[in-house]
């Protein structure tokens, strides 16, 4: 071995070991911001590893160099960029596009790699040598190719730019995908067999195929699809570490993927969703629609913001259950400033987290951090669901699913089992919504018709304006 | 390295990964999302050796550049976004007090 050898492999080392930690950091609450950049620096580590070993060895030539610099610093600059101007409440969309774009870089190495062999690295190939790098080369575009059009449906269907189409949610959709997965699975042993010109329709089908698999889906779905699509680039990347023989490539890329899969599996425990039915089940308000759940109300109780904030202000005990809608009003900030008055009159408040609140696990935590909301006062589902029959009133902002008591009660109901937060223990229960129309799941909520219960009609942000107005005429929060 | 060793590598990698996240407290989902979608930006080092073995031929270096600017768009997007989030949960302790 030679010195560049060496330098590269325990820089290699090294880089692998940072990464591992700082996933490991994610984890937790308390490291995770410097496990972020932990991992940031290991990459970039990696990097200055390999340009190196290729200076000490082989040497770069100036063209090489060029080419280098034009891709990092349009890459670098326009992801810089995204991540600094895109608001908290596109988060989930905004992974996907990045998720995507690493799916396309596979797929790109790999096409370029297959068109055009890399002279060094595929000098005398033996049979069994080029059967692995045909392998390799397939499966990286195979995968490639499905993260990218599925991380790009995904956002587009975040984003609002396509809805989900009707014949996607008939069993049509089965049969449309299944002749995308032959046909890839043809081109794929088509390609390993030496006829390179399938790999044209390998890129087709499969890029067809993450379409068919995504387009079903339903926004609920969504995180679930996306943190999948996140794994399926780690692997992606894995099979493109096989093609240029990357063991740091390799190592990497099966720690994401199989991170990402725990992570998927994660989230779909907590949104009593299993994976089976969240990739094959389609929206779960096409399932539901003609089985139970659908019904009247017979009892709503509507009232005005100024019976909200009367019984707000006489309330010792509030606690806040923010949801999607609060989200998309982006009302966060007003939110606060109603709880800020609320607060200053003595009165306890407390944020109830649901696991999946918001458009994705952990994104509510994100968008109240981002109005400042004091992180004592976010409460875990099973924290404060013992709380509820000591509280006086409790907000409901653009949640809807997450509160629905026949996730308890109606064993007959598709959201049964699903942990919801136990807000009709509580003695009010006000529910400032837009209209009656329904949650994701397209299922009645039978809170809404109980007797304490009260709708506030309106969108989130003017209602949160409004208490504020009245509860400035009461006097609260003036001191 | 041979293929045999290889495979190890994604085995033994593989296997790092699933005992990495035991127990993720649901705040740190989408920022452990996005992190790991940011390492998954690895394939910038393919990319790169693409560059460098493409031997002047110019398709090859529009590719691999191509690809570059693909994965340093998720790498660097992909920490940054994850640092935004993550700040805002340890801005808190000092508003505290």
């Amino acid at each position: 071995m030679n010195l560049p050898v060496i330098i590269k492999f325990v820089i290699d080392l090294l880089a692998v070991l940072l990464l591992a930690l700082g996933i490991k950091g994610l984890s937790k609450v308390k490291s995770a911001r410097d496990a972020n950049r932990l991992a940031a620096f290991a990459m970039s580590l990696s990097v200055v590893g390999l340009l190196s070993y290729y200076l000490g060895t082989s040497g770069i030539t100036i063209q090489s160099w060029i080419w280098i610099i034009i891709g990092s610093i349009i890459g670098s600059l326009f992801g810089a960029i995204l991540a600094k101007k895109v608001p908290m409440t596109s988060m989930p969309e905004t992974v996907a596009l990045f998720n995507g774009c690493g799916g396309m870089s596979s797929l790109l190495v790999a096409l370029g790699v297959a068109i055009f062999p890399i002279s060094s690295s595929l000098e005398n190939l033996d049979f069994f040598k080029s059967l692995i790098n045909e392998v390799s080369i397939s499966v990286s575009i195979f995968v490639g190719a499905i993260t990218f059009t599925g991380s790009i449906v995904a956002m587009a269907k975040l984003q609002g730019w396509l809805s989900t189409p009707g014949w996607t949610q008939s069993k049509v959709r089965h049969f449309v995908n299944i002749v995308f997965a032959v046909a890839s699975l043809i081109a794929f042993f088509d390609l390993i067999n030496g006829n390179s010109s399938s790999i044209w329709l390998l890129v087709i089908v499969s890029s067809l195929l993450g379409i068919g698999v995504t387009l079903p889906i339903g926004g609920a779905d969504m995180p679930v699809v996306i943190s999948l699509l996140n794994s399926y680039s780690g692997i992606a990347a894995a099979a493109a570490g096989f093609v240029v023989d990357s063991q740091l490539l390799i190592v990497a890329g099966a720690m994401v993927g199989a991170a990402g899969l725990i992570l998927t599996q994660v989230m779909c425990k907590g949104m009593n969703r299993s994976l089976v039915s969240v990739l094959f089940g389609g929206s779960l308000s096409a399932q539901t629609t003609t089985s139970s759940g659908s019904g009247e109300y017979t009892n709503i109780t509507s009232c005005s913001v100024e019976e909200c904030a009367l019984t707000l202000e006489a309330a010792n005990k509030v606690i806040i259950v923010p949801g999607y809608g609060l989200a998309v009003a982006q009302a966060q900030h007003t939110l606060r400033e109603v709880t800020k008055k609320l607060e200053q009159n003595g009165i306890e408040v407390v944020y109830a987290i649901h696991p999946v609140a918001g458009r994705m696990p952990g994104h509510m935590n994100v968008l109240l951090a981002e109005a400042d909301v004091p992180y004592e006062q976010l409460k875990e589902m099973d924290v404060v669901n013992p709380d509820f029959p000591a509280t006086d009133v409790v907000l409901v902002l653009g949640a809807n699913d997450v509160v629905n008591p026949q996730a308890k009660n109606d064993s007959s109901s598709p959201l049964y089992g699903m942990p919801v937060l136990d807000v009709q223990e509580a003695r009010t229960v006000f529910v400032i919504k837009r209209g009656m129309s329904a949650g994701y799941s397209g299922i009645k909520n039978d809170l809404f018709d109980l007797p304490n219960t009260s709708m506030v009609f309106g969108d989130a942000k003017k209602v949160l304006n409004d208490l504020i107005g009245e509860l400035k005429d009461l006097g609260v929060g003036e001191k | 390295m041979s293929f045999i060793s290889l495979l190890w590598v994604l085995l033994l990698g593989s296997l790092l990964g699933l005992e990495l996240i035991g127990k993720v407290p649901p705040t740190l989902h989408t920022p452990l999302m996005s992190g790991a979608n940011a390492i998954s930006g690895i394939t910038m080092l393919a990319a790169l050796t693409l560059i460098v073995k493409a031997e002047g031929n110019l398709a090859l270096l529009i590719i691999g550049s191509v690809s570059l600017g693909f994965a340093l768009f998720n790498v660097v997007g992909g920490f940054f976004v994850t640092d935004r989030m993550l700040a805002m949960f340890s801005r808190k302790p000092s508003n505290k007090k």
